[in-house]
């Protein structure tokens, strides 16, 4: 995996973020449920947005908070699913 | 964007609609007083496959795209609210299995649910605990290495009286999980609630847990992840069958009235002349379009995995079951005192259509939620 296409997936995902998380620096190591940025809602969006967004299935054993802490865990879980 | 049923599901439609008419609407009266669904008609229901409507084949379900699964909860809703309850509860259960269950669990407990041969209940609401899900008071704690010891107390649980297997919410360390348990589990009270305002076949039970093992292969998805997703996966599907469901509320209602101010005078003429008649009949008309539209809309974005199709099925929930109560509201009124009486399917459906904006998610939460998503979404 180029660098280029890590740092699209974690464009698509920052964007994605923002719908949410408005007026937030985030940055690809941020801290999103330490922070109490999201709600539980917006948690079940997050893991619908990651499996249609990048064609990958979020299954039991991926359930672990540190996959969807930050962007870069997200990136992550992504490119070992893909 | 057009909506059009296929040829597929509107052959389903049609199926589902001969069901309701010839084996739920008969009785669904006798239901209600008798405040139980028999035994027969739960077979039958599973024998037409739609215990397992959302599983795919492999697990002997009928694997109906969201559409056509919005069309049965419709057509059940139209007949009786307590059956089509029963048939969400073993897909909200099944769909909660089929993707977040061990692979162990989904080839233990699918095919059972989908063939009808164990019905399944969800175990979430608590006598302190409704909308307030993240503070549950039941917990799991160690027996020893491979099994936790349930102790709590659930309420409200619907099928609670005929369930041979739970989904069972609580927490691990703190932490918000769920688990499955069978019904004959040592230490597992179950208790009967009867006199419900509404959905009174729905045969609800109390369950207590005193010290009631579990084996760890049971839990489903991880420890802490027992509200999100697993709990909210089941709870999604629930909300988007009831708003289905509240469309057939909704449609049985209107149909009844256009049939009765068809044949019944007053004043020497029909209660369909009467203008304020026919503002009443015609709110209902437009708000039924309305629903159905949100509800299509919020099924379409489930089918195509879109992350906003929770919202727009808490949105379609709110306003249909709003709609619900309304329209039947209405169809009693309209209906007199033959509206009243025990005979009338529409006091029923007035009763039923009152829970409809308590289960899964109050009004006032899905309100709190919507706004919540409003901010988000149109926020400059």
């Amino acid at each position: 995996m180029d660098s280029s296409q890590v740092n699209n997936r974690k464009t698509r995902i920052k964007t994605f973020l923002l719908r949410y998380i408005r007026n937030y620096a985030l940055e690809d190591d941020s801290d999103i449920f330490g922070g109490g940025l999201v709600n539980s809602l917006f948690a079940m969006q997050l893991i619908t947005f990651l499996e249609k967004e990048f064609a990958i299935t979020i299954e039991n054993r991926d359930l672990k908070l540190d996959n969807f802490r930050t962007v870069n865990a997200m990136a992550d879980l992504i490119e070992r699913k893909s | 964007m057009g909506i059009q049923l296929s040829e597929h599901q509107k052959k389903d439609q049609a199926a589902f609609r001969e069901f309701v008419n010839k084996e739920i609407i008969p009785h669904a009266n006798k239901y209600d007083s008798e405040e139980r669904l028999p035994d027969e008609l739960l077979v039958k229901v599973a024998r037409q496959g739609y215990s397992g409507a959302i599983l795919p084949e492999q697990f002997g379900g009928r694997a109906m795209d969201y559409i056509t699964y919005g069309l049965l909860n419709e057509e059940l809703g139209r007949g009786c609210a307590s059956v089509r309850g029963f048939m969400m509860m073993q897909n909200m259960v099944a769909l909660t299995l089929l993707k977040w269950g061990s692979e162990e669990q989904k080839e233990r407990w699918l095919g059972k649910i989908a063939s009808g041969q164990i019905i399944a209940a969800f175990a979430l609401t608590e006598p302190e605990i409704g909308s307030d899900a993240m503070h549950i008071e039941t917990t799991f704690t160690d027996a020893d290495n491979e099994t936790y010891m349930v102790n709590g107390h659930k309420k409200w649980i619907t099928l609670g009286q005929i369930a041979d297997l739970f989904l069972v919410f609580g927490k691990r360390r703190g932490k918000l999980s769920a688990v499955l348990m069978e019904k004959d589990t040592p230490g597992l009270t179950i208790t009967p609630l009867t006199g419900m305002l509404g959905l009174r076949a729905s045969m609800l039970a109390e369950l207590h847990f005193d010290n009631s093992p579990v084996t760890k292969e049971n839990l489903v998805g991880r420890v802490g992840f027992g509200f999100v997703p697993v709990g909210i996966t089941a709870l999604n599907l629930g909300r988007y069958s009831i708003a289905w469901g509240c469309l057939g509320i909704g449609q049985a209602c209107l149909d009844a009235c256009i049939d009765h101010t068809s044949t019944r005078k007053q004043f020497g003429d029909y209660l369909k002349n009467h203008q304020l008649i026919q503002k009443m009949i015609a709110d209902m008309t437009v708000n039924l379009k309305a629903g159905r539209l949100l509800s299509y809309h919020a099924g379409h974005m489930q089918e195509m995995g879109d992350q906003d199709a929770i919202m727009e099925i808490m949105v379609a929930k709110y306003f249909t079951s709003k709609m619900a109560f309304k329209i039947a509201s209405d169809a009693v009124q309209i209906h007199g005192a033959s509206g009243c009486s025990h005979d009338s399917a529409v006091q029923r459906h007035l009763r039923d259509a009152k829970i409809m904006e308590i289960i899964e998610g109050t009004s006032q939460i899905h309100q709190i939620k919507i706004a919540d998503y409003a901010y988000r979404e149109y926020a400059g």
